[in-house]
């Protein structure tokens, strides 16, 4: 009881990465908690997967296996999680903030009238003080996350309702196996007790995963290149970068021209105009027709061996050198001191 | 139905959106229809085109300056729509904004199909319509990129989710979710601009100064519709704040830095310098 739950999105057997990262974080704030991590696998052909969920330091793993169950559909899922929170009433519940937990998460908050916070960057144990009611919470679970934007970053917390909801990011957290050897207890769920047949409405025609579309409008974080990165090959490093801080990567009319990436990437006037948070341009000279698509970014960091470069005038940051120096040391250091 | 609602427009945050003490200049942010709001009415009015008798009714809560959410709707196409506005609602989270617009779609009958865009700008929670579906007992399809058809009842949508596309099925009433890579709204029609130009709520006809409270009360489909909190049955307590169970303890400020740039060397030093820089101002991480 009281216990706080992770639950674990499955595809093909494979327990997805954010899961993971949140069985992680999940076991700390356990052990500050002084509580049990449990987890929640819900799906089809599950034999095993408690060796995988169990090293990263899981005392109880739910486990719903049905053909019906595979692949996701939200009111099955839902049903199975909610029934199952108002058994166990968990403190604190976690989830991927993916196509799948932003689905589940409002249904579950909503049907046990908890509070989630979506897409939370950090999560912390803390106290609160309601001054008006005189009341001290302690063991709190802050939600800290972004909002208006990217413009501010909230401390969101749920001080009376449980369990506290949050979801979170692939990337965001760090996975780690705790012990090998760590075992836990599994607990099969009787599926009948969990679903009717009117949760299975919703029928799956067509599935295919595929590459998704190129959106660096939406970008908050863009890691654009330029003539200067050199080779279709450097630009790899463009992305390696991206994919660590979470961004897309972007290019100049020169890098595109040059066949170092695909068009749709191109940013500028004959491209797309964006603004993101960051704006980081790898060897990009900055002709006015990329800095007009670009200018506007809320702080631009260049990387570039001339510092005569134009865009080093309206450069927040300005890098003197090789992306092929400085990009694996960004991102050796943002994994060393992201938390 | 189609659910909207009118943000501040955060995509355009330049470096005048802050102001020098550090807050939001709200003043730099026009206020806009929210975009995925506007992916969904162009699905809802894609139905009306193909449907003979469907109505499209536009549903938003905010301030009364909102109604622009309904009239940019009524220029594209919507048959009518309603301002949910009372100061009984300020400072809803989520969970409170959904139980308010659930109360006001049950007032109104017959709604088999309820489109909303996946998530506003200017908090990204992706959570109101999910809600929405929980509290009314709907079925839901989130992340819809297609509404591919609508035929007996039965709703068929293609979905875009982060690794793929995804077909589903499922039987009405649904409330559907639309994302951003969904076709873009249809522009505003002259002939319809022309119609629903001075269509108003009461209270700005109240407070306008203009009068077209003669030519509104002339003319029935100038009345947009206006709820406060005493036109729809709602438990108060479920409302605002007290409906509210997240609360915000803190807001930081994210600092952008100032214009003039720094320089950096390759060393180790520096570029962990930078990272960690970037790190504590929230810019990364």
């Amino acid at each position: 009881m009281n216990n706080l739950f992770v639950y674990c999105e499955i595809e093909d057997g494979i327990i997805s990465d954010v899961s993971l990262e949140l069985l992680t974080k999940g076991r700390s704030l356990a052990n500050q908690l002084k509580c049990q991590l449990e987890a929640v696998v819900i799906g089809h052909n599950l034999s095993g997967i408690e060796n995988v969920v169990f090293p990263y330091g899981v005392d109880v793993l739910h486990i719903a296996d049905d053909a019906r169950l595979a692949p996701f559909t939200t009111l099955p899922h839902c049903s199975i999680l909610i029934k199952l929170f108002q058994e166990e009433k968990p403190q604190i519940a976690l989830m991927g903030a993916t196509s799948v937990g932003r689905d589940l998460g409002p249904r579950i908050s909503s049907a046990l009238h908890s509070g989630l916070t979506a897409d939370c960057t950090s999560l912390e144990i803390g106290s609160h003080e309601d001054k008006k009611a005189g009341i001290v919470y302690e063991n709190l679970l802050y939600q800290i996350r972004p909002a208006f934007g990217g413009n501010i970053v909230a401390t969101i917390i749920n001080p009376d309702c449980r369990p506290q909801m949050a979801t979170v990011r692939e990337g965001v957290m760090k996975k780690e196996i705790v012990d090998i050897n760590y075992k836990g207890r599994v607990n099969q769920l009787e599926i009948s007790n969990y679903v009717t047949d009117a949760d299975f409405t919703i029928s799956v025609i067509e599935r295919h995963m595929e590459k998704s579309k190129i959106n660096i409008k939406s970008a908050p974080i863009l890691v654009s290149g330029g003539y200067g990165v050199g080779s279709k090959e450097n630009f790899k490093l463009l992305f390696d970068l991206a994919a660590v801080i979470g961004g897309e990567v972007g290019a100049s009319r020169a890098a595109v021209d040059a066949g170092f990436c695909e068009h749709e990437r191109q940013v500028g006037q004959t491209g797309i105009t964006v603004r993101p948070k960051l704006y980081i341009a790898c060897g990009i000279s900055g002709q006015i027709q990329h800095i007009a698509g670009m200018q506007d970014s809320a702080i631009i960091i260049s990387i570039n061996n001339d510092p005569a470069a134009p865009i080093n005038t309206i450069a927040d940051y300005v890098i003197k050198g090789d992306i092929e120096t400085v990009i694996p040391k960004m991102i050796k250091y943002y994994k060393q001191n992201s938390k | 139905m189609v659910l909207a609602k009118q943000v501040p427009d955060t995509r355009n945050v330049g470096k005048d959106a802050m102001t020098a003490e550090g807050t939001v200049n709200r003043a730099a942010l026009p206020a806009i229809f929210n975009p995925e709001d506007l992916n969904a009415l162009e699905q809802a009015l894609r139905l009306k085109d193909q449907i003979p008798g469907t109505t499209v009714t536009v549903l938003t809560m905010g301030p009364f300056r909102a109604a622009e959410i309904i009239r940019e709707s009524l220029y594209r196409g919507a048959d009518g729509g309603y301002v949910l506005s009372d100061r009984a609602f300020a400072g809803s989270d989520t969970l409170a904004t959904s139980y308010a617009l659930s109360c006001a779609i049950r007032k109104m009958k017959n709604i088999d199909l309820i489109v909303c865009g996946r998530q506003a700008i200017d908090g990204d929670t992706a959570q109101v319509g999910s809600q929405v579906a929980e509290k009314l007992g709907m079925n839901q399809i989130t992340y819809a990129e297609e509404i591919i058809s609508l035929k007996k009842n039965i709703i068929r949508v293609k979905r875009r989710v982060e690794k793929g596309v995804e077909v589903l099925e499922g039987p009405l009433p649904m409330l559907v979710t639309v994302n951003s890579s969904a076709a873009s709204c249809r522009p505003r029609n002259a002939k319809l601009l022309m119609k629903y130009k001075y269509a108003r709520i009461p209270n700005e006809l109240q407070a306008s100064n203009e009068d077209y409270t003669t030519l509104c009360n002339s003319r029935d489909f100038l009345q947009i519709g206006e709820w406060s909190v005493n036109d729809i049955e709602c438990d108060p307590a479920e409302l605002g704040l007290s409906g509210s169970p997240t609360k915000v303890k803190k807001i930081e400020n994210v600092i952008f830095q100032a214009k003039e740039s720094k320089t950096f060397t390759t060393s180790d030093e520096d570029i962990e310098g930078l990272i960690q820089e970037l790190i504590s101002n929230h810019t990364i991480g």
